[in-house]
């Protein structure tokens, strides 16, 4: 089966340091993929890589943006990435603030939606039609996030972790094949982790969308990942499915310090 | 508070201010006469009204951090008053309707030179929801505002005493041309922001300015282009009076037509991502919008209501020149914006009202008419700091069942 995202030997330096060095990774279809490694090791970088908001130094980023086509992602803008089927939440929520909850929604389908200028003065009927249904799109989507209460407060009012599911829906409205998160359990406590866990799960299984995590909750990681990939310092160390990860000595070795006398 | 503390900051708070007000309330020079008259006793009164202004000053702002306490009865009822009058929706269509009522009666109701002033508010109106657009919704921080005035303004004049466009096909050209303007600056200006963005549009405002002063052959330099024709109305022949209450109308038409286009953009997919670009950039790029079409159309849209405004004020004053279309048109018509509300269209439209009228009303004050207009600035925005009226979020016509109720936690 081809991959859904094909990352080859991606490189990417910020003047004289390289803050990503030949990286590989593959996400197949409906997989979720970990992404794990110590503060600092390249992992949100990685990220910014694939939407666009870095373009890296060398290597490619391939994905399958359906009906056959395979698009190399390197050079393309943000805007371009969404488009084609790649979401991610960020890392330090980045809400829009002071719009309510269903237009942060309402954004996440502006790339899916068409209506122009001239629509908008005239308030077509096409317009309006389409205005009612992304509405509506939006709306369904904050139900399924638990956030319909929620609907018309501004994003910024809402309490910690009903930002960190808001990304999500917000993210899950411009209907990606591949969902990128960035650390979504930080910061929460252990019932809303397990929450979170459980509407990952029902999001995978509803909507058949790939999901690329990072996450420093190793107990989320262990649960919800089929294949995990650890980095440091810019390179991979490790990979594999989670009982192979768990017992590798590179990645004990990266995670707890080398011991001198051993 | 300590009341010592507080009679020491108020001390201070009046040494301090006689200090600023010595050169204007103290020193009098006489040029002519070589003297210089000292008025001591002024020094006093200073202080003693700084020093019990500066209790009160405190004291509402205490409030304004604590929200107001039960203790003050007077305050505390009509703040929730007033704002259940404007909440309730009720009272918007009788509102509307007396504010429409007010504004046709105008030329009935005041003076010539009064209504000139109130068209004069209105074209005010119009160019401030044009820049409603660029600063208030979509964040852009454009000091050059006037420049886009200019070009309409400019525009009709030169049209017309080059190829004799008359007034009706002026205004959609004017229009055209200034957001073919907003394009022209925003294309370089991509990818600035913040005060970046605002060094380099306010430098956009002077290049436009400082050309038509000096490219004689084009613009007629410092002199300006005079005998422009006022407005054509269905081909009557009236006199000046007439002429200006005929502009009036032709302007609360324009107004009107203004607020129904911006409202109904705002409230639009791309008003939305107007607003998601102002809130932050990055974000609404990684959602999916092309900021670039995002800023563009935001230039142009907002810039081509200052052309429209321009072309107006053009057949109204009946002569222009690059002074009137300095630094401080720009200033005044971004402080309309800030003060009404950054995205409030009621805002700005009262804003635009208030700080074009106000210095006329102010003329009481004779030589302190701008320092109390800036001091009025200034409470506001400590008081009011996001605006008269603060933008209110749509809300969308859902019914949150039972289930979703209880399904969140």
């Amino acid at each position: 089966m081809t991959p859904l995202l094909d990352i080859r030997r991606l490189t990417m330096d910020f003047g004289g340091l390289r803050a990503l060095e030949a990286i590989d990774l593959a996400v197949h279809p409906a997989q979720t993929v970990a992404l794990i490694g110590p503060n600092g090791a390249g992992k949100t970088t990685l990220f910014n890589c694939i939407t666009g908001i870095y373009r890296a130094t060398a290597g490619d980023a391939r994905f399958q943006a359906g009906e056959g086509r395979c698009v190399p992602l390197r050079g393309l803008k943000p805007n371009q990435v969404t488009a084609l089927g790649i979401c991610r939440t960020f890392q330090n929520i980045r809400l829009f603030g002071h719009m309510s909850a269903l237009e942060n929604v309402l954004i996440g389908r502006h790339c899916r939606t068409r209506a122009g200028i001239a629509g908008a003065i005239l308030r077509s009927r096409r317009a309006r039609d389409e205005e009612r249904r992304a509405a509506a799109d939006s709306f369904r989507l904050l139900k399924k996030f638990g956030l319909a209460g929620h609907a018309d407060a501004p994003a910024n009012s809402l309490p910690y972790g009903a930002q960190r599911r808001l990304e999500i829906a917000r993210a899950m409205a411009t209907e990606p094949r591949l969902l990128l998160l960035d650390e979504p359990a930080a910061g929460m406590n252990p019932q809303e982790t397990r929450e979170l866990n459980r509407m990952i799960v029902q999001l995978r299984e509803e909507e058949g969308v790939a999901i690329l995590l990072i996450e420093h909750d190793m107990r989320l990681v262990m649960s919800l990942a089929q294949h995990i990939c650890v980095v440091d310092y810019g390179r991979k160390i490790a990979e594999g499915t989670p009982g192979q990860v768990r017992n590798n000595p590179a990645v004990i070795k990266a995670y707890l310090g080398e011991d001198d006398n051993a | 508070m300590d009341p010592k503390e507080e009679i020491k900051k108020s001390f201070i708070a009046a040494i301090w201010f006689m200090f600023l007000t010595f050169p204007i309330m103290v020193v009098r020079v006489d040029t002519i006469e070589h003297t210089v008259t000292w008025r001591w006793e002024r020094l006093i009164w200073v202080g003693a009204a700084f020093f019990l202004l500066s209790f009160i000053w405190r004291r509402l702002l205490d409030r304004k951090l604590t929200g107001p306490s039960a203790t003050d009865t007077a305050p505390a009822h009509a703040a929730p008053r007033w704002k259940h009058l404007t909440a309730d929706s009720r009272l918007k269509r009788p509102a509307l309707a007396a504010a429409a009522l007010f504004f046709l009666a105008v030329p009935l109701l005041f003076s010539w030179n009064k209504t000139i002033l109130v068209t004069n508010a209105l074209i005010y109106v119009v160019i401030a929801l044009g820049l409603n657009i660029v600063v208030g919704l979509a964040g852009q921080l454009v000091l050059g505002y006037v420049a886009f005035f200019a070009v309409g303004a400019y525009g009709y004049a030169l049209l017309n005493l080059h190829y004799a466009v008359g007034f009706w096909s002026a205004l959609p050209i004017g229009a055209a041309l200034a957001a073919l303007f907003g394009l022209l600056l925003g294309f370089p200006v991509l990818r600035l922001r913040g005060d970046y963005l605002a060094i380099v549009t306010l430098g956009f405002g002077e290049i436009i300015r400082i050309v038509l002063e000096n490219w004689n052959e084009l613009s007629f330099g410092p002199s300006g282009i005079d005998n422009i024709p006022p407005p054509d109305f269905f081909g009557l022949i009236l006199n000046l009076r007439q002429t200006h209450i005929a502009i009036y109308y032709l302007m609360v038409v324009l107004t009107l037509l203004t607020i129904l286009v911006v409202s109904r953009l705002q409230h639009s997919r791309i008003g939305r991502s107007w607003e998601a670009l102002r809130e932050d950039e990055t974000a609404a790029q990684a959602m999916g919008i092309d900021t670039t079409r995002a800023k563009l159309s935001a230039f142009a849209l907002g810039a081509c209501w200052a052309g429209m405004g321009g072309v107006v004020f053009a057949a109204k004053q009946k002569f222009i020149n690059p002074g009137n279309f300095t630094i401080w048109e720009s200033i005044l018509v971004l402080c309309i914006v800030v003060l009404g509300g950054m995205g409030s269209i009621t805002g700005v439209v009262l804003a635009a009202l208030v700080l074009v009228i106000l210095p006329e009303a102010l003329r009481v004050f004779a030589d302190y008419r701008w320092l109390v207009f800036g001091a009025m600035l200034v409470l506001v925005m400590v008081f009011r700091p996001e605006g008269l009226v603060r933008a209110r979020r749509r809300v969308y016509a859902f019914e949150p069942t039972e289930s979703d109720k209880t399904e969140g936690p």
